[in-house]
């Protein structure tokens, strides 16, 4: 059991939360996720360690209300106990100073972004964030990615708010104008495919951290596998990071539909249950 | 007292003189009453075996000739003294029957459940010389260690006087429990650290209810919890805390028993279709996360036609499984042929009452899927026995260009598994086999590292219960020489 001693809204969706943790604050580091369950049937969910405080024993989640198990996180409030919590897991981002990094982060994937923006600035990189959304009132996190990054450019479809277009335009209008030595996407997975498909046409070496389906997030079970240069790896112990040149995107967009209808279903359930 | 001795007492004599062993041979062994198949195909929790009625019990128990060479014993990995435990029952003593087997056995009613006995204990029994069925040694086990359960007057081992010496075990799998068990009873403070959310390992993300319920051993847990023993859930050695750390807040022991979890694919097309996983996600689905309850926030597929890779306990315990989640047809696709078969006899014929389909000598060799990705086909290749190889044993070989297209919504893989590499990764100096299990020696089980000892199926690859168990214990015993010397 794991106490959450603060919770803060950074919009009606996307809550971060401070979580009691002492051995985990102390092993994380970068790129690091915690697998979480709340109540005794919970699903485990993989959330990525966004930030630690050593001297509170604290980590920090950024979570977004998605389905069933992300909404019941975010209903918990200051006090609450988290049933289960377990990591630090998968491997750690691989940070030096290359150079020049953007990081081009949407929907899902802005909050686990937001560690290793912090970590690639701490290590003299010059940092350039690219954060993207449909409209503007689902751009998030932008003022704490402002913190760390040298440069932070918005995208959004509509135009609503910074550039109109998508993370991609972004991305190559950056490619464009500076040499790039690194690329870091995380995102919906159709969203790494398309940045992963225009740095490749450039040459700019890509990272994408791979947000698959998980169960127990320990290489116990397989759900995770994708294909990374023809060969099947377990993101949460292989990655959660490969090189996106490398990764079969469409095998892993066709394997995160295939519980969606199940999904579907629990959340109207959930839905049904909190309006009776 | 030895095994001669005991025999020799007298309650044990004219129980042996109170009947001739030939009316004890002409008995016909007992069997296991157990709910219908038709029904307990749609009963996802209720256990196949129902167990023994004490008659049933004393009159099995009347079978066994209390031999003077019991062989019997030699086929059981952990030496359990069969014959006693057996003339316990036969005169009523059912307590001091348990407490016969928790002498060798840390888990009896695990073991009397899911032991090979077949291919161990009963397979060496002397019924078999004189072409009769052998005693039934794992249902008389199972009897007696629930019977205790059920009473009430479970034995609390003794503890001895606390040590302050804290030890560790890594995993609660059947080696891990084994050995913090016998730990406890030496006076050690004994913490066992778990990976997963719950204690008990393959015992209970694995083996389903239908076969042990989680109930059985929870009350094992509980007992070790009384006899101080502490658990630590959520919490993967290695990463949350590493060997390092352990030894450092005064571990002065550390006994590995992270077992084999780490599933096998076969690498065939199409084995990354949606529909496709290992029996590990597919058991873990349904055992750990209780899926298919409706209260559960985890999905799980409830395929039709279901196909299950494989031929172990493992294979046999997916496709039951799928057949009561509501699989109109359930599949297990073999390789080899059924002699070859390694899961427990039991399964399969209770398998084969649940019309579980059989495509022995078939092997898959491409999976394939619709526009959506979900699978929807299996290629079989179809296989015949070969010559007899080296070892006496005839190995399945391709029938050129035979091969056969099914309909399926679902597969299970199940071909095995191979050793948690994460603590083998994660100590330096620990020596490790190419199939990745921890090297130590055989009767102490201690590591090239020594403070670091070893068992279960981390040592062994994928082996049994008893097995695992056999080496939590030996590990226990030779790590209190160890500190003591
Ligand atoms: C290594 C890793 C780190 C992650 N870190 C974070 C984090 O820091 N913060 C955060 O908010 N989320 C993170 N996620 C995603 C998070 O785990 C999922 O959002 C969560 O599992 C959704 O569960 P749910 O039951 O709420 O929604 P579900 O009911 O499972 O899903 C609702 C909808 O979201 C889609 N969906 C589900 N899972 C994902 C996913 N992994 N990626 C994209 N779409 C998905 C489904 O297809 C469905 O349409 C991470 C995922 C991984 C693998
Ligand atoms: C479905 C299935 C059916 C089976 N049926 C039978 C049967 O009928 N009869 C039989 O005799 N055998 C059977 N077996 C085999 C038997 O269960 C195993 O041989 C036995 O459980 C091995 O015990 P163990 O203690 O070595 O490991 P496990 O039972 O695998 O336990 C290992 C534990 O360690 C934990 N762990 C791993 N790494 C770490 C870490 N770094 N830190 C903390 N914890 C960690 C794991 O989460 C797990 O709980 C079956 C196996 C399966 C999978
Ligand atoms: S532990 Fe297993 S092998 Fe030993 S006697 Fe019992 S059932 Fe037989
Ligand atoms: S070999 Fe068979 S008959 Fe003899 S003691 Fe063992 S169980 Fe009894
Ligand atoms: S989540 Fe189970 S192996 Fe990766």
């Amino acid at each position: 059991m794991n106490k959450i001693v603060s919770k803060e809204y950074f919009s009606a969706n996307v809550i971060k939360f401070e979580v009691e943790a002492p051995l985990i604050a102390k092993a994380r580091k970068a790129g690091h996720f915690v697998m979480v369950k709340v109540g005794v049937k919970g699903e485990r969910i993989p959330l990525t360690i966004a930030d630690a405080d050593l001297q509170k024993g604290t980590i920090t989640l950024v979570v977004q209300k998605m389905g069933v198990s992300s909404s019941k996180l975010c209903a918990l409030e200051e006090g609450d106990l988290i049933t289960d919590m377990v990591g630090p897991l998968g491997k750690a981002t691989h940070i030096e100073n290359f150079g020049t990094v953007v990081c081009a982060c949407g929907g899902v994937g802005t909050a686990p972004m937001m560690p290793i923006v912090a970590a690639l600035k701490n290590a003299g990189n010059r940092v350039i964030t690219v954060i993207a959304a449909r409209t503007k009132v689902l751009i998030i996190l932008e003022k704490q990615m402002r913190v760390n990054s040298d440069e932070v450019i918005i995208m959004t479809d509509d135009g609503s708010y910074g550039t109109q277009g998508l993370v991609t335009n972004g991305v190559e209008s950056v490619i464009n104008r500076e040499k790039v030595d690194l690329c870091v996407t995380i995102g919906p997975a159709i969203m790494m495919k398309f940045v992963s498909q225009l740095t490749k046409k450039y040459e700019v070496p890509t990272l994408a951290s791979l947000n698959t389906i998980m169960v127990d997030g320990t290489g116990m079970c397989g759900a995770c596998r994708v294909t990374v240069g023809g060969k099947t790896k377990f993101v949460c112990v292989d990655g959660p990071e490969f090189d996106a040149h490398q990764v079969d995107f469409d095998e892993m967009l066709m394997r995160l539909g295939g519980y969606r209808d199940i999904e579907r279903e629990e959340m109207k359930e959930f839905e049904n249950l909190k309006m009776s | 007292m030895n095994i001669t001795e005991e025999r020799a007492q007298q309650w044990r004599a004219d129980l042996r003189s109170s009947m001739k062993a030939k009316e004890r041979t002409d008995i016909p062994r007992v069997h296991m009453p157990e709910l219908d198949a038709e029904y307990r195909s749609h009963s996802r929790l209720e256990e196949v075996n129902l167990g023994l009625t004490a008659e049933q019990a004393i009159l099995e128990a009347k079978r066994c000739l209390d031999c003077a060479n019991p062989t019997c014993m030699e086929g059981c990995p952990v030496g359990i003294y069969i014959p006693k435990f057996i003339k316990n029952i036969e005169s009523g003593d059912f307590l001091e029957a348990a407490k016969t087997l928790k002498e060798t056995s840390a888990l009896p009613a695990v073991c009397g459940r899911v032991c090979p006995q077949e291919k161990q204990c009963e397979e060496r029994c002397i019924h078999l010389k004189m072409k009769k069925e052998s005693v039934a040694i794992g249902h008389l086990e199972r009897f007696a260690a629930d019977y205790e359960r059920e009473s009430g007057n479970i034995s609390v081992p003794v503890v001895a006087k606390a040590n302050n010496i804290k030890i560790a075990a890594v995993g609660s799998g059947p080696a891990g429990l084994a050995f913090a068990g016998d730990m406890a009873k030496l006076g050690y403070e004994v913490v066992v650290f778990e990976a997963l959310h719950e204690i008990g390992g393959v015992l209970k993300y694995g083996i389903p209810e239908f076969r042990l319920p989680n109930e059985i051993v929870d009350v094992e847990i509980q007992n070790l919890q009384s006899m101080g023993v502490h658990f630590v859930t959520n919490c993967v050695v290695g990463k949350t805390i590493s060997i390092q750390d352990l030894e450092d807040d005064g571990f002065k022991g550390i006994f590995v028993a992270s077992g084999a979890g780490l599933p096998r694919f076969m690498n065939i097309k199409g084995e990354n279709l949606v529909g496709v996983m290992s029996s590990n996600e597919y058991l873990t689905r349904v055992n750990l996360m209780d899926a298919a309850n409706p209260e559960s926030d985890t999905p799980v597929f409830k395929g039709k036609k279901v196909a299950i890779i494989g031929g172990g306990n493992t294979a046999m315990d997916s496709v039951r499984t799928a057949r009561r989640l509501g699989a109109e047809r359930a599949m297990i696709v073999y390789r080899r042929s059924e002699v070859e078969m390694p899961a427990r006899l039991e399964e399969v014929k209770h398998a084969k009452e649940e019309r579980i389909e059989f495509w022995t000598l078939h092997n898959p060799i491409e999976y394939i899927g619709n526009e959506q990705g979900r699978v929807t086909h299996m290629l079989l290749q179809v296989m015949e026995l070969g010559e007899p190889d080296a070892s006496g044993r005839r190995s399945p070989v391709e029938i050129p260009g035979k091969t056969e297209l099914i309909e399926v919504d679902e597969v299970v893989v199940s071909v095995g598994v191979s050793p948690n590499p994460l603590i083998p990764q994660s100590v330096e100096g620990l020596e490790v086999t190419k199939w990745g299990t921890v090297v130590v020696d055989k009767d102490t089980m201690q590591s090239a590292v020594p403070i670091i000892f070893a068992g279960g199926d981390i040592v062994r690859g994928g082996a049994t219960v008893i097995l695992a168990m056999g080496d939590g214990r030996r590990a226990a015993k030779a790590m209190d020489e160890w500190i003591n010397s």
